[in-house]
C-alpha cells in the first residue's frame, strides 16, 4: 500500500493534487461529474477586491500541446465570493481550500486577504503576483524581487494562515524572486504561472486573442516548470507547489522529484474534466511502477 | 453533462464545405435543442464545440463547416473511429415560450440546431416556419429534411442563386409569428434582433476553452449580468442581449 499523503505548510493532504486556480471555478461544476473530495485541495478562481469582467473575447487560443488564455481575472469580487461562491463550494468540498488572490495595488491584496481570512475553510492563501493578462498590476508585482517581497510582507500582516506566493516564469531570475518572498515571510512558493505568448490568425492576419497576448499553459510548458522548480528548490527552505503542464501521474512525480511538495493541475482540467481525479486514481499504479512507497519521500529527490 | 465515446457511423459532405456526421453512443444527457457537444480529436489540444443537429435514440447527428484544423480533421475521419465527446452542454432553447407559430431562423452553420428544434416543436403540435439562409445555391443543405418534418421552409441566398435573394431578414415580409428562435453569424443575429417584432431566443458562438463553465473563456455581458456562453448560454433571450 503506497502512501500519497504530503504535508503542505503544516496541513496534511490526502494526496498532492490541487486543481489550479482559473481552471476549476469554485469546484461545483466539477462536483456534478465526480466527488471532488478525492482532491488534495483546490485553488479557487482568482479573487480580487472588486468584481471584474475581465478581457473582451476571444480569450482562448489553441496551441500545439497547449493553449493561450487571456481571461483577465474575471471574478465576482471578494464580497460575492464570500457570500455566494464559498457557501456553494462548501456544500461539495469538505477539505481546506486554497484562496487565490490577485490585486492591482498593495492595499487591494491586503484588503482581499483580510476579508477572506475570516473564512474557516480556507487553509492557505495563494497570492498571485504573476497574472500576465491584466494591465497595471498582476504580473508587475512578480517581476521584481523588491515588489514581490513588499506584497508578501503586506499580506503577512493580516493573516496567520500560510501564505504561498505564486510566481511568474516571465522573469530573468526566478530564484531571486523566490528568495525575496521567503525573506518577506512567505510560507511557500507556487510556480509556474503561464508563459506569456501570442498567436496570429492567418485568415484575418491579426492576433487571435482580443488582448493580443495571453498565458501559455498545457503539456508544452512542463519542462520550463520542472527547470524552475528545480532551481528554486535549491535556493529556498519553504515548500514549493509545482505546476505547469501536468496531465498525468508521471508528471506529478516528475515535478515532485524536481522539488514540489504539492502539484497543481491546470489546463488539463479544461480538456478532460476528470483529469485531476484520473491522476489521483492512477498515482498508486505509477508509484508502484517506479518503486515509490511514499510521495513525501521523493520531494526534491532529483537533487 | 457526460464524457463518453461515440462511434462515427456516417460522415459525408452535404454541401460546399459542409459535412454531416452521425455518431452512435450514449445521448442521454442531451436534454434540449440548441445544446452542443465538445469533441476531442487526436493531436489537437482543445476540444471542438459542435451544436446538436438531431438526436434519435443512440444516434447523434452533427453538421459542421470545415473551416479550420479541427473541423477539417473531423471531415476526413473515417467511419468506425471513436470520438471522446462531452455531451449535454449549454442551456438549449426553451420551447415553452414558442406560441403556436414560432419562426426559426438559421444562417449557414446556424442551420443545424434549428432542425432538432423544429422537430421538437412539431412533436408538441406547433406550426413552425423555418428560414434558412446561405451564401450561394451550392451551400444550401437540409431543405428537404426540414420539409419532411412538415414545416414551412423559406430559403434565402445572398447572391439569389437559390430561393429569395438576400439575407434571412429579407424573407420576413408578410410573416406572422408568435415567437422566434435563431442561430447564425453575429451580424445576422443583430439584423434579426433589429427586424423581429416578437420576443425570441438567440444562440451565440464563441471560442471556448472547456465548454462547461470552468475557464471563463467565453463570457459575455448581458443585461442580467455576466454569462458564460458555454454554460449560461449559448441561448440568450432577446431582452437580455447587449450588442
Amino acid at each position: 500500500m503506497v502512501n500519497t499523503k504530503v504535508t503542505l505548510c503544516g496541513i496534511e493532504l490526502d494526496n498532492p493534487i490541487i486543481p489550479a486556480s482559473g481552471t476549476f471555478g469554485f469546484g461545483y461544476e466539477f462536483a456534478e461529474l465526480y466527488d471532488i473530495n478525492i482532491l488534495g485541495s483546490l485553488s479557487f478562481k482568482g479573487t480580487t477586491l472588486e468584481p471584474r469582467f475581465g478581457n473582451p473575447t476571444p480569450r482562448i487560443a489553441e496551441c500545439d500541446s497547449g493553449m493561450l488564455n487571456a481571461v483577465g481575472l474575471q471574478n465576482p469580487g471578494v464580497d460575492k465570493v464570500i457570500e455566494v461562491e464559498l457557501p456553494k463550494l462548501r456544500q461539495v468540498f469538505k477539505k481546506p481550500t486554497m484562496a487565490n488572490v490577485s490585486g492591482f495595488s498593495l492595499d487591494e491584496y491586503v484588503e482581499t486577504v483580510r476579508k477572506l481570512d475570516t473564512q474557516e475553510d480556507i487553509g492557505w492563501f495563494e497570492i498571485n503576483i504573476s497574472c500576465p493578462n491584466v494591465h497595471g498590476g498582476g504580473m508587475s508585482f512578480g517581476t521584481s524581487p523588491e515588489m514581490a517581497e513588499n506584497v508578501t510582507r503586506a499580506v503577512r500582516e493580516v493573516t496567520k494562515k500560510p501564505i504561498i506566493i505564486k510566481l511568474s516564469p516571465n522573469v530573468t531570475d526566478i530564484v531571486s524572486i523566490a528568495k525575496a518572498c521567503e525573506s518577506g515571510g512567505a510560507d511557500g512558493i507556487s510556480l509556474i504561472n503561464t508563459l506569456m505568448g501570442m498567436r496570429i490568425d492567418l485568415k484575418s492576419k491579426r492576433p487571435i486573442l482580443a488582448n493580443k497576448t495571453g498565458g501559455f499553459s498545457g503539456p508544452a510548458i512542463k519542462p520550463v516548470a520542472v527547470r524552475m522548480i528545480y532551481q528554486v528548490y535549491d535556493a529556498i527552505k519553504i515548500p514549493i507547489v509545482g505546476m505547469g503542464g501536468v496531465s498525468t501521474a508521471e508528471d506529478v512525480i516528475e515535478l515532485m522529484l524536481a522539488g514540489a511538495t504539492a502539484v497543481e493541475v491546470g489546463a488539463a482540467n479544461l480538456v478532460n474534466p476528470y483529469a485531476a481525479r484520473d491522476i489521483i486514481l492512477d498515482l498508486p499504479r505509477v508509484m508502484e511502477k517506479y518503486r515509490i512507497n511514499s510521495l513525501e519521500e521523493i520531494i526534491g529527490g532529483a537533487h | 453533462m457526460k464524457d463518453t465515446y461515440f462511434t462515427l457511423t456516417e460522415n459525408r459532405k452535404i454541401a460546399k464545405g459542409t459535412y454531416l456526421s452521425v455518431l452512435e453512443g450514449d445521448t442521454s444527457d442531451i436534454k434540449a435543442s440548441g445544446q452542443f457537444v465538445n469533441i476531442k480529436l487526436d493531436g489537437l489540444y482543445l476540444r471542438r464545440p459542435i451544436s446538436v443537429c438531431d438526436v434519435e435514440g443512440d444516434k447523434l447527428t452533427v453538421i459542421y463547416k470545415a473551416v479550420g484544423v479541427g473541423t477539417e480533421k473531423m471531415a476526413s475521419t473515417p467511419v468506425g473511429e471513436k470520438w471522446l465527446t462531452l455531451t449535454g452542454l449549454g442551456n438549449g432553447y426553451d420551447l415553452t415560450k414558442s406560441g403556436d407559430r414560432p419562426l426559426l431562423i438559421g444562417g449557414g452553420a446556424g442551420v443545424p440546431p434549428m432542425y432538432y428544434l423544429a422537430k421538437l416543436l412539431v412533436k408538441e403540435g406547433k406550426h413552425p416556419t423555418v428560414i434558412l439562409g446561405f451564401g450561394k445555391a451550392d451551400e444550401v443543405f437540409f431543405k428537404e429534411e426540414f420539409e419532411a418534418l412538415g414545416v414551412k421552409v423559406i430559403v434565402t441566398t445572398v447572391d439569389g442563386s437559390y430561393g429569395i435573394r438576400g439575407f434571412v431578414t429579407d424573407a420576413f415580409d408578410g410573416l406572422d409569428y408568435t415567437y422566434f428562435y435563431t442561430c447564425g453569424p453575429e451580424p445576422m443575429l443583430k439584423a434579426v434582433y433589429d427586424k423581429t417584432v416578437s420576443s425570441g431566443q438567440f444562440s451565440f458562438e464563441e471560442r471556448m476553452g472547456c465548454g462547461f463553465g470552468a475557464c471563463m473563456g467565453c463570457t459575455c455581458k448581458t443585461k442580467y449580468g455576466n454569462k458564460r456562453i458555454c454554460r449560461d448560454g449559448p441561448v440568450l433571450e432577446k431582452e437580455e442581449i447587449i450588442w
